[in-house]
């Protein structure tokens, strides 16, 4: 029977066998797997467990996770919620993160290898984990005067830094309190979140990233550099600037918005027909230097991209297989052309570096669970949209559009102000939306900025320069006075 | 061992009066490994102690104000149960009672903790406090050890057994069959597998265990030799003659019914795994193995087709993701916290145990693969591997037929049983209603198995003990 018993036990270890493999793939191989499966109350409660890192605006945190008595043991806070909304997104039980609190889940919740030692640390000394820090760009001031300016109505302001393309203020309106939507409390988070998704004027949205309507008049800067850079126009260049321009190949004749030609004889120089905003003067510019050029122009300054700041923006479009027609609708920033308040902030920064389009970025830097700085962001270039003495003089032509045109309602007393309204027709019966880009101080500039304005809630005469300009001193003000 | 018989075979020749046989017994002594024993029952006490400090430092933040009591009440129940054996079966296995004893603590530690996660949660809902489950375990626990000895005691020699052969049979039907009496059986979890007696509710399916394994073991010493009889040979194994097929016929068709009125493949498959494993190794011949493996095959499908709860587990089983928030949620709880506990384990009482329904008992493995990480899960396997083993080598020494019988079936009945508790929780085959022994939190479970160890216990004693002195009396039924 002896040798009965004995292969009997090769088949219990034969059993035994097919049990140690299979746990091993249930807890190891397969483990990733099923922690990421729907249903699964620990990942959330493990998260949940660890102090969340802040994340920081200049030192202040404009999120953070303070501990409490319930079984969650930690409650993210936002201060000043909605004003950062857009930006930092929301950290919630019920619909998981979004924006910064998503791009950057690793480092907030301390996982990310960068924080690899630290981990091994606390693990050997038994404190509980505790997540990173993220420094954002933004300029507190900045941000603060971009969401109130943008008070009541729908729009975004989007700053950037020209020399590194650090964003420095991202607002978006109508915005939400994020707070509400960390709590614990989850009826309560099912229902605000249902009642923003249903709101028309959509909340949730990150404007400045995704909202991209025709940028109008405003796209008129990115024809000005295709013309410089052809070699063909120079500011001075005069150029036909008639009451209205007959769109070629068809009965349509664009007008001007004074209703008349911009310049004596029905002509102009390039920097007046910008300074007045001459739709007539651009649309045959656009003729003259083609769609291929246009879209050239378009595509250096960052057109036909999208970017990961880190969250990722919406492309805003230069359109393919223009017409004739097409192609001068187009030189005015209307027909199918789309750009966010983003793509515009770049142009304008890309004019104020010497003509180098920089990449856009939110993170400065990463910090460690201890608030030492693990990892810096550095700024990168994304490509050359114009030479630099071309850059100068577009520079200077939208001083003129500030100082003696259209955008006189962003000048600073002792501050020399680059900008360009836009009013973009976006369709019969919908809003025209008001746009303004600007750029100071002219000689050295310190912040681009690109103000929208989708629907000032009636009343109001929708322009650039009224509407629009405003909020774009204001963000400017707030970041030259704080340097 | 053979060195036991060697020195032992020595005595006779001396042929001596009593006094001088025992000094002369004396000096040659054989070491009876009852200080291994001892040494590894003091590290179990000490791992038994550490597990429960642990669980407090985690949940609780601070020492257990009781570890002290908790200390001298174990080492009090551990040094019983060693000095029984010493002085009651002195040459049995040293290895088997520590690994029972540690299985026995670890059990309790995971109960204790689950008991906690229990009470912050009563405390956090403003309900009242339940009772501590670790005190009903702990007594039990004390109640199996005295058992244990009791076993010990009473049955000094393992063959008196078989005279019970038939009256084992009896109890093990009357046992499996009584949940099913209105009024005192109940169905839990979909399976009706307990006895409600009052406040007390046990298994009886788990000392059936015991019954089952002496009747099977009484039975197949005598048939054996009938049952290895072959008519033919079909692809090189013997097949039996047809007649010989209905005592394996009648086990099959009482575990068909057994599944049709529980509900439970468990059961069923142990039971009958039991029968084929003694049947196999009393006859030696490898077909029964495939005979049975084919029958049970055919009960698994006709219990699929025919039986709603037994299909309900196979889907599941098959598909458990699809069904995690509803059938499949004790399993995909029980998936999610493994999948948590992943290599090294959330610690002792920082994973989420309490998240899997029936954590103390049906899946009490899981509870511990969390917090221990599979580390600590295989260790738990190899454990019940090297219980298992030590009980088929006792087997394999033992000289009488019966006792092989017999310590062949308890062991196989606990790798069954070990098997389809493990591989259920971790969805290798379907789900049943077992529990793993010594482990999960129940009174019935934890007696039946350390009366199964006192009895393999025994029959080690027997084959280890040296042989008496004086002329040896070949025993008639002595032949391998």
């Amino acid at each position: 029977m002896n040798r009965a018993i004995r292969r009997l036990s090769l088949l219990v270890g034969v059993l035994f066998l097919a049990l140690l493999i299979n746990i091993n793939v249930a807890q190891v191989l397969l483990a990733n797997d099923i922690r990421n499966k729907p249903g699964n109350q620990r990942t959330v409660l493990e998260e949940y467990d660890k102090e969340r890192g802040p994340i920081l605006v200049g030192n202040a945190p404009i999120a953070r996770s303070i501990p409490t008595q319930d079984q969650y043991n930690f409650l993210r806070v936002y201060s000043s919620g909605p004003q950062y909304a857009p930006i930092t997104g929301f950290y919630s039980l019920v619909y998981g993160a979004t924006s910064i609190e998503r791009a950057e889940n690793s480092v907030l919740a301390g996982t990310s290898d960068l924080f690899f030692v630290d981990r091994i640390q606390e693990l050997l000394s038994g404190r509980a984990l505790k997540g990173g820090a993220v420094t954002l760009t933004i300029n507190a001031r900045a941000q603060q005067a971009a969401f109130s300016g943008l008070s009541g109505k729908v729009g975004s302001v989007t700053a950037i830094n020209p020399q590194t393309g650090e964003i420095l203020a991202m607002a978006s309106s109508p915005s939400y309190n994020p707070n509400l939507l960390a709590s614990h409390d989850q009826p309560a988070i099912a229902k605000y979140y249902e009642a923003l998704e249903a709101d028309p004027n959509k909340p949730l949205l990150n404007r400045p990233l995704v909202s991209n309507p025709p940028p109008g008049s405003t796209f008129k800067l990115v024809t000005t550099a295709a013309a410089l850079e052809s070699g063909r126009f120079t500011p001075t260049s005069v150029i036909p600037g008639p009451a209205s321009y007959k769109l070629p190949g068809t009965s349509i004749s664009l007008k001007n918005w004074q209703g008349a030609a911009c310049g004596p004889g029905g002509k102009v120089t390039l920097a007046q027909a910008l300074a007045v905003s001459c739709n007539s003067a651009f649309a045959w510019l656009g003729n003259q230097l083609g769609q291929d050029a246009l879209r050239a122009a378009a595509k250096k300054f960052g057109f036909n991209s999208g970017f990961s700041v880190p969250m990722r923006s919406a492309t805003s479009i230069f359109p393919e297989n223009l017409d004739s027609a097409q192609t001068a609708m187009s030189a005015v920033g209307q027909f199918n052309v789309t750009a966010t308040s983003l793509q515009m902030a770049m142009v304008g920064a890309a004019i104020g570096n010497g003509g180098v389009t920089m990449n856009p970025y939110l993170v400065k830097d990463i910090r460690g669970p201890d608030l030492r700085v693990v990892k810096t962001a550095a700024p990168s270039q994304f490509q050359r949209a114009l030479s630099s003495a071309n850059a100068l003089a577009e520079i200077a032509m939208m001083v003129g559009v500030v100082e003696g045109g259209t955008g006189s309602n962003a000048r600073i007393p002792g501050v020399k102000v680059g900008g360009k309204t836009g009013t973009a027709e976006t369709g019969p019966g919908r809003p025209a939306v008001a746009w303004f880009v600007a750029l100071a101080p002219a000689e050295a500039p310190r912040v681009a900025v690109a103000v929208t304005i989708e629907n000032a809630g009636g009343g109001a005469e929708v322009s650039g320069n009224g509407l629009a300009a405003p909020i774009a001193r204001a963000v400017m003000e707030a970041i030259l006075s704080g340097q | 061992m053979s060195a036991v018989g060697a020195v032992g075979a020595a005595q006779p020749a001396a042929a001596p009066s009593g006094k001088a046989s025992a000094r002369q017994s004396r000096r040659t002594r054989i070491t009876n490994r009852r200080n291994l024993e001892l040494g590894l029952l003091v590290a179990v006490w000490l791992i038994g102690l550490y597990a429960y400090a642990e669980v407090d430092l985690a949940v609780l933040g601070k020492l257990p104000a009781n570890l002290l009591a908790v200390a001298g009440l174990l080492a009090v129940l551990l040094g019983g149960a060693h000095i029984a054996i010493r002085i009651l079966a002195p040459y049995a296995d040293p290895v088997l009672v520590p690994i029972a004893a540690l299985l026995n603590m670890l059990g309790l530690a995971m109960i204790h903790r689950l008991d906690l996660a229990d009470a912050v949660r009563a405390q956090r809902n403003g309900t009242k406090l339940p009772s501590a489950d670790v005190i009903a375990q702990l007594t039990w626990t004390t109640l199996a050890l005295l058992l244990f000895a009791a076993i010990l005691f009473t049955v000094r020699d393992h063959r008196r057994l078989q005279r019970f052969t038939y009256t084992a049979m009896v109890a093990g039907v009357v046992l499996l069959l009584l949940p099913f009496l209105p009024g005192i059986g109940t169905t839990v979890n979909g399976a009706t597998l307990w006895v409600r007696l009052g406040p007390l509710s046990f298994q009886p399916s788990e000392l059936a265990k015991i019954a089952l394994a002496i009747f099977f073991a009484g039975y197949l010493v005598v048939k054996r030799d009938s049952l290895a009889l072959v008519r033919r040979k079909v692809l090189g194994l013997g097949v039996p003659r047809g007649r010989d097929l209905g005592p394996i016929a009648v086990v099959w068709l009482f575990v068909i019914g057994l599944l049709a009125l529980q509900n439970d493949l468990g059961t069923a498959l142990m039971f009958f795994g039991l029968f084929v494993a003694v049947l196999y190794v009393a006859t030696q011949r490898k077909s029964w193995l495939l005979i049975g493996g084919t029958m049970f095959i055919v009960a698994c499908v006709i219990g699929y087709f025919a039986f709603g709860q037994v299909r309900v587990r196979v889907q599941v089983w098959l598909d458990t993701w699809t069904y995690a928030s509803d059938q499949g949620y004790q399993l995909a709880q029980s998936l999610f916290g493994l999948a948590n506990g992943g290599i090294f384990g959330t610690g002792w009482g920082q994973g989420y145990p309490q998240f899997v329904p029936f954590a103390k008992s049906d899946f009490i493995v899981a509870a511990l693969g969390e917090e221990l990480g599979v580390t600590g899960f295989m260790a738990i396997l190899l454990l019940y591997g090297i219980l298992v083993e030590r009980g088929l080598r006792t087997a394999i020494a033992c000289s009488d037929p019966f006792g092989k019988l017999l310590a062949v079936g308890l062991s196989s009945v606990m790798a069954l049983q070990v098997f389809v508790v493990v591989g259920g929780v971790t969805r290798l085959i379907p789900l049943t209603g077992l529990t793993t022994p010594f482990l999960a939190y129940g009174g019935s479970a934890l007696i039946a198995n350390w009366m199964m160890i006192a009895l393999v216990m025994r029959i080690s004693d027997r084959n280890r003990r040296p042989v008496p002195d004086g002329p040896v009396i070949p025993w008639a039924g002595n032949h391998r």
